[in-house]
């Protein structure tokens, strides 16, 4: 025993070697079967990739660093519950790439923010948060409203999450650019053409300036769709299946 | 290790056998009480196995003696809270106004739970204590948009206002200037009848000519909604106009701004957030802040003949 423990430690390469089998038993055991447990992959009704739109708005919340103070995911507490609604489940997360989870809450769970405010006072709030809040320390974020949406590399962030195994078809990823544009102007000539790409995805001026369509639109629309898919009138969380 | 354990004499500790430049290492055992601890965090992870969901299979974990699980528990928890606040929010749901402050017990849960949904839901736009923002109602008030009995504001909280609820409580001012169906100098007309109309025509002194004239073109394109008065119309939502009370500002300058831009806010709909008692408390929490109407009179269905 002594002796071949001695040969590993006298043996650089061989240390190593025996150093990655024993991390990768780690991993292997704790990691690879949750791709294939059931619970961990359950899909939910309700929960769809995002629009392009939203996508850029998402891009944006990373950029600005909000996940450094907001967190996205409803712990299954009963406090949490009583104060944001039904606790976060994995499905919910299953298009992001990556999550937004977090653990730090400086400001609140934006993970059901979306339909709690409407249009304008996301506006109001991001362009000066203490308009509306009084005694909120977030930045303001003003400039998103001057900022003309950069639509141009949409297309190559639909690719990416198609390559992440995001459902994305040749249409969605090709029309990106127009797709975005259409999300933010419902009067526009692809509006129905939208539609049809995205049954079910809110459509609407978002910041208030028909005119352009700005990083304001993107990082309203992203808002305003969080966890606000999922039907919990009809999901049965407490049925013995869903139960973990 | 197969090496001869040599002995330090300096310390009697044995060395490791290792040896650098004459130099050679202690192998001084680990103090005791680590060691044990060491153990006993070994035995634990063997327990918790047993107890606790802990290993991964092929086709789902293995359970644990105890079945613990965090859904199960936080489902209890909170079917534990509803069932300690059900009996009254049940009472709650089907109680009038009135009947909420002749019940002190029952007036204080909904002032409570009102209370504290207020604070997380309302007050980020209507402010603490209702009392509003720019484009956000004043709710401690008696001035009600569409309405302030208990009924009245639980309807508006259920569809909400320009919502996606299908039975959403809508309204929509023309953009009078922004789309030109008024000139600039119309607008300035319009305003100054508007003032002259409101509370504020002393306070802003409103130009008597251009009321005026403003008044012809208020009869024909305010009046459907705000009343040829300006007294207003709830079932359409149209505010009056007779009070000193501004929803985007009482400035000359503001008041023009609306008839140009025609505004109105979107409140959410809340009908599939909170259950009937909670908005029922809700609605008697705003009806209480400052000026809730009395419920309608029941009116008997055939009025007595003269």
């Amino acid at each position: 025993m002594w002796s071949f423990h001695k040969w590993f430690e006298r043996h650089s390469l061989i240390l190593l070697v025996g150093i990655l089998v024993v991390v990768s038993i780690g991993g292997l055991v704790q990691i690879t079967p949750l791709f294939f447990i059931e619970s961990t992959i359950e899909r939910v009704e309700g929960v769809r990739p995002y629009t392009p739109l939203e996508l850029a708005g998402r891009q944006i919340y990373i950029r600005e660093g909000c996940y450094t103070c907001h967190s996205q995911m409803v712990r299954p507490l009963r406090d949490e519950v009583e104060r944001y609604g039904h606790y976060s489940l994995a499905a919910e997360s299953m298009y992001d790439h990556p999550f937004q989870w977090g653990s730090k809450r400086t400001g609140p769970d934006l993970a059901r923010v979306g339909g709690r405010y409407s249009d304008e006072w996301h506006r109001a709030h991001l362009e000066n948060p203490r308009s509306v809040v009084p005694e909120s320390v977030m930045p303001p974020y003003a400039f998103l409203a001057r900022a003309e949406l950069d639509t141009a590399n949409l297309g190559a962030h639909v690719r990416v999450n198609r390559l992440l195994r995001v459902p994305y078809d040749d249409a969605q990823q090709a029309s990106a650019a127009t797709d975005a544009r259409a999300q933010a102007e419902p009067l526009g000539e692809d509006a129905y053409e939208f539609e049809q790409r995205y049954p079910g995805a809110a459509a609407r001026d978002f910041d208030g300036d028909p005119a352009r369509v700005t990083e304001m639109d993107a990082l309203i629309a992203y808002l305003q769709m969080l966890g606000a898919g999922i039907d919990f009138e009809t999901y049965q969380a407490e049925a013995p299946e869903n139960r973990r | 290790m197969t090496d001869k354990r040599e002995r330090d004499q300096h310390s009697g500790t044995e060395t490791t056998g290792h040896e650098w430049d004459g130099v050679r290492e202690l192998d001084t055992p680990l103090p005791r009480w680590w060691l044990y601890i060491f153990y006993a965090t070994i035995v634990a992870a063997a327990v918790y196995w047993v107890l606790m969901p802990a290993w991964p299979l092929p086709n789902g974990y293995t359970k644990g003696v105890l079945n613990w699980s965090d859904r199960a528990n936080v489902s209890a928890d909170v079917s534990a809270l509803r069932a300690a606040r059900g009996p009254m929010f049940e009472r709650l749901a089907e109680a009038s106004a009135a009947q909420i402050a002749a019940d002190p017990d029952l007036q204080q849960f909904a002032r409570a739970a009102g209370e504290a949904v207020f604070g997380d839901y309302c007050r980020t736009c209507h402010g603490a204590g209702g009392a509003g923002a720019p484009g956000y109602p004043v709710l401690a008030d008696d001035v009600w948009i569409w309405g302030g009995t208990l009924a009245d504001i639980e309807h508006t909280l259920r569809v909400g206002i320009r919502s996606e609820h299908p039975e959403t409580r809508l309204s929509m001012m023309p953009a009078y200037g922004r789309d030109g169906l008024l000139s600039g100098r119309q607008i300035a007309d319009v305003t100054d009848y508007v003032i002259t109309l409101s509370a504020a025509r002393d306070r802003l002194q409103p130009n008597a000519a251009a009321a005026a004239r403003g008044g012809v073109l208020y009869q024909e394109q305010c009046s459907a909604c705000h009343g040829s008065a300006g007294t207003g119309d709830r079932a359409v939502g149209a505010p009056s106009l007779t009070d000193d009370l501004w929803l985007y500002g009482g400035s000359r300058a503001e008041i023009a701004r609306q008839v140009e831009l025609g505004r109105g806010g979107v409140m959410p709909s809340w009908e599939n957030r909170f259950d009937p008692g909670t908005l029922r408390a809700l609605a008697y929490y705003v009806h209480e802040m400052g000026g809730g109407e009395p419920d309608a009179p029941v009116v008997a269905s055939l009025p007595p003949t003269p």
